[in-house]
């Protein structure tokens, strides 16, 4: 509590206004400047720090006062109700005597209607306060770019604990931790690092996967928007581990807001000597830079995106050589995702054992579940594995938007299967899903509600494919093309099982003759879509199998 | 636009001269200064960074996020993918061209483009758009007019 009684001394009131772009997306900017000027004109001394998002961004943008008893939240605040939230008392936070109630919901018509709702302490809104927040403690809490308040959360003790250990150590850290990729082919990322770390070279290179192309994902955005730091440790903490002393971000050009961010805080990293050729004055060298992807979703396969860090079109390398043997210029290689090195620094802090203890079965640690589409609260869950879709859906997202049922669920992003309701019990778990030919991936949720055209949606993933095709094998850039002709004769009429069944052969061909998983999964979420939802296709029950074609 | 191409042009390639590697940095760097990638930029830069021509053409062509032609005074992006779908993503791609008259992915009407972009990290809050590369999420129609309007007004030209 030293922090606010700091402020009561000062005499200001601090409020808390997202930066991140959700929040910017429904007008955090321009509230913020309302706030400051309506207090001024009130003469109402008033601190706004520009924090990061909680997640939670359904109550974006979401406005909290520093008062003696936490931080008390305002949701969806709209700068036209600003002036009017003033004439009320707001911000009745911590004054000199620190006791001014806060105006809460409305009990005495002081807090007009129209006003944005009072959510009460923000730490104990239960959908934040159900979650396990390792990788994203500090998410919306801090001021992403304050290195002292990044320190006083708990930032760089990961780092610290890592100059203690040499290589071999490191890397045994992370096996023992039992953490896997988050990008999502979920390999053991402890196998990786000691991979690249046993490689002899003159140089050697830590790459992180920003490329965050699927639909209904966020966390990397998330990360590199409201904590990039965790990121800048992470990386640095890799890059010491492996023996590299370089790291490069790579950021897909959709996300300006996070290269931004990411960029600044790598200034203030490098000013506060945890970047550079001395970390922490342990006479270590490492360097970061951002480089901005161009649009392409194949960028995200690690091969395309050597290739497009080497300035040449995106096209998937044949494996082997692996990268962690020979990636970028030749040399080796760790390629790991935002949210695996973001996990990282928790890890080297509380020890792999407190990290494992987390999940189940080969699943451990926290899933940053990201709930999205057609739900009443989206946003970031993160919690560790063995979530079901049900309790994510019900409990933390309260149903679809729209209010009607919901239909089906796509998790892991444009590859990843359509879920029905009858496997939303299963746990997350990434074994637990591959036996339903499904795939956790980078863990978004996206939520469809009974309206959902399934076909149309079947049709959607193979011309997806057949736009971001790298062009390298034949199944993938001819048959999503083909995919989608017969998808629209099946849409059209034509329901007579020798479609089907070209269907059927066409995602065979796709998932035995591919090079990478963008031509080899595709069909996942094609075949789900025409085995649980025939009736959409226009055929009976069970028509859509494999074995029924 | 005050300067001529060459001026834009003359100190990236100095820059990046003889490092293949950072062709992706030069076209951005161009892109963000002049709107767009000239097609006519393509042997000096390829003269430049010891490339053939076909491999910086190759390039350009390959990413969606670089344009050979200098963009629409307004640009319009709605995000195609899944969880825009699942709350009227599609059905606001059509309100979007009915009210700018002009076709996805296609030509500009009266200074107004409109392209399709798969995700911008929105998806808990779609469907999302971008006006001018300002991000808007939860665009549902009537906020779409309302954003729209706003965006030719500050953009103050036809
Ligand atoms: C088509 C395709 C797209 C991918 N996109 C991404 C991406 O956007 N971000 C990511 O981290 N991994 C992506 N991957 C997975 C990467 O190839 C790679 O497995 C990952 O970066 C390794 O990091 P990790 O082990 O930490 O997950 C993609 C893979 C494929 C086949
Ligand atoms: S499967 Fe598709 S994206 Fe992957 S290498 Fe082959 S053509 Fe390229
Ligand atoms: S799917 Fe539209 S913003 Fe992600």
């Amino acid at each position: 509590m030293t922090e606010t009684s700091e402020i009561i001394r000062s005499g200001a009131c601090r409020i808390y206004i997202p930066r991140d772009s959700a929040a910017l997306a429904l007008g955090a900017d321009r509230l913020a400047r309302a706030v400051a000027s309506e207090a001024a004109r009130r003469g109402i001394a008033v601190d706004i720090v520009r924090n990061g998002s909680r997640g939670l961004f359904w109550l974006e943008p979401l406005v909290e006062v520093q008062t003696p008893s936490g931080r008390i939240g305002y949701s969806n605040v709209q700068a036209s109700q600003v002036s009017a939230m003033f004439d009320s008392g707001w911000p009745a936070c911590a004054t000199q005597d620190g006791e001014r109630p806060m105006p809460a919901t409305d009990p005495d018509g002081s807090w007009q209607a129209g006003m944005p709702a009072c959510v009460g302490r923000v730490d104990a809104i239960p959908y934040l306060a159900k979650q396990q927040r390792l990788t994203f403690a500090r998410i919306g809490v801090t001021d992403p770019l304050d290195p002292v308040d990044y320190e006083a959360h708990g930032g760089l003790a990961g780092l610290r604990a890592c100059l203690a250990l040499d290589a071999e150590a490191a890397c045994q850290t992370v096996l023992d931790s039992g953490l896997r990729g988050r990008g999502g082919a979920a390999f053991p990322a402890g196998i990786k690092w000691r991979t690249v770390s046993r490689a002899e070279a003159r140089q050697k290179y830590v790459v992180c996967n920003a490329d965050e192309g699927d639909s209904g994902t966020f966390a990397d955005r998330l990360i590199m928007e409201s904590d990039p730091f965790v990121l800048i440790e992470g990386v640095v903490i890799a890059a010491l581990s492996v023996g590299a002393t370089e790291g490069i971000v790579y950021v897909r050009s959709e996300y300006p807001h996070a290269i931004a961010a990411l960029e600044a805080a790598i200034d203030v990293a490098r000013r506060e000597g945890w970047l550079g050729p001395d970390v922490l004055g342990s006479g270590r060298c490492c360097e970061l830079r951002v480089a901005k992807a161009a649009g392409a979703y194949i960028c995200g396969e690690e091969t395309a995106l050597l290739e497009s860090l080497e300035g040449k079109r995106g096209v998937v390398r044949a494996k082997p050589p692996i990268p962690a043997l020979s990636g970028l210029f030749g040399q080796p290689t760790l390629i790991n995702n935002v949210i695996t090195l973001a996990s990282v620094p928790f890890i080297f802090a509380h020890g792999a054992q407190t990290y494992r203890e987390f999940g189940m079965g080969r699943s451990q640690g926290t899933l940053p579940v990201q709930l999205a589409g057609n739900i009443r609260r989206g946003g970031l869950v993160e919690l560790a594995f063995g979530v079901t879709l049900r309790t994510l859906l019900d409990e933390f997202g309260g149903g679809t938007a729209s209010g009607r049922p919901a239909k089906a669920i796509q998790v892991g992003g444009p590859l990843g299967a359509y879920l029905p309701p009858a496997q939303w019990d299963l746990p997350m778990d990434y074994e637990a899903y591959a036996a339903v030919g499904a795939v956790v991936g980078h863990g978004g949720v996206v939520v469809h509600d009974d309206t959902a055209d399934m076909a149309g949606l079947a049709r959607y993933a193979m011309a997806f494919c057949a736009l971001e095709s790298c062009g390298k094998c034949t199944p993938c850039r001819i048959g999503s093309t083909r995919g989608v002709e017969v998808i629209e004769r099946i849409q059209r009429g034509d329901t007579s099982s020798r479609q089907v069944r070209l269907l059927h052969d066409l995602c065979e061909t796709m998932v035995s003759g591919s090079l990478c998983a963008m031509g080899g999964m595709t069909p996942f979420p094609v075949r789900s879509a025409l085995e649980h939802f025939p009736a959409d296709f226009g055929l009976p029950a069970g028509a859509g199998r494999c074995e029924a074609a | 636009m005050v300067s001529t191409p060459h001026a834009t042009l003359a100190p990236l390639l100095a820059r990046h001269a003889g490092r293949a590697n950072e062709l992706l940095p030069l076209l951005h760097a161009l892109q963000d200064r002049e709107g767009y990638v000239d097609p006519a930029h393509v042997p000096a830069i390829a003269a430049a960074l010891n490339l053939s021509r076909a491999e910086v053409h190759g390039v350009i062509t390959f990413y969606h996020h670089f344009r050979s032609a200098p963009p629409a005074a307004t640009v319009v992006q709605v995000c195609r993918a899944e969880a825009c779908r699942s709350r009227g993503g599609e059905a606001l791609v059509a309100h979007v061209e009915a009210c700018t008259g002009a076709h996805i992915d296609g030509e500009a009407s009266h200074g107004v483009s409109v392209e399709s972009v798969y995700c911008l990290g929105q998806c808990a809050l779609s469907p999302a758009v971008t006006i001018n590369g300002e991000l808007h999420a939860r665009v549902g129609p009537a906020r779409f007019d309302a954003l729209f309007a706003d965006a030719r007004e500050q953009g103050g030209h036809d």
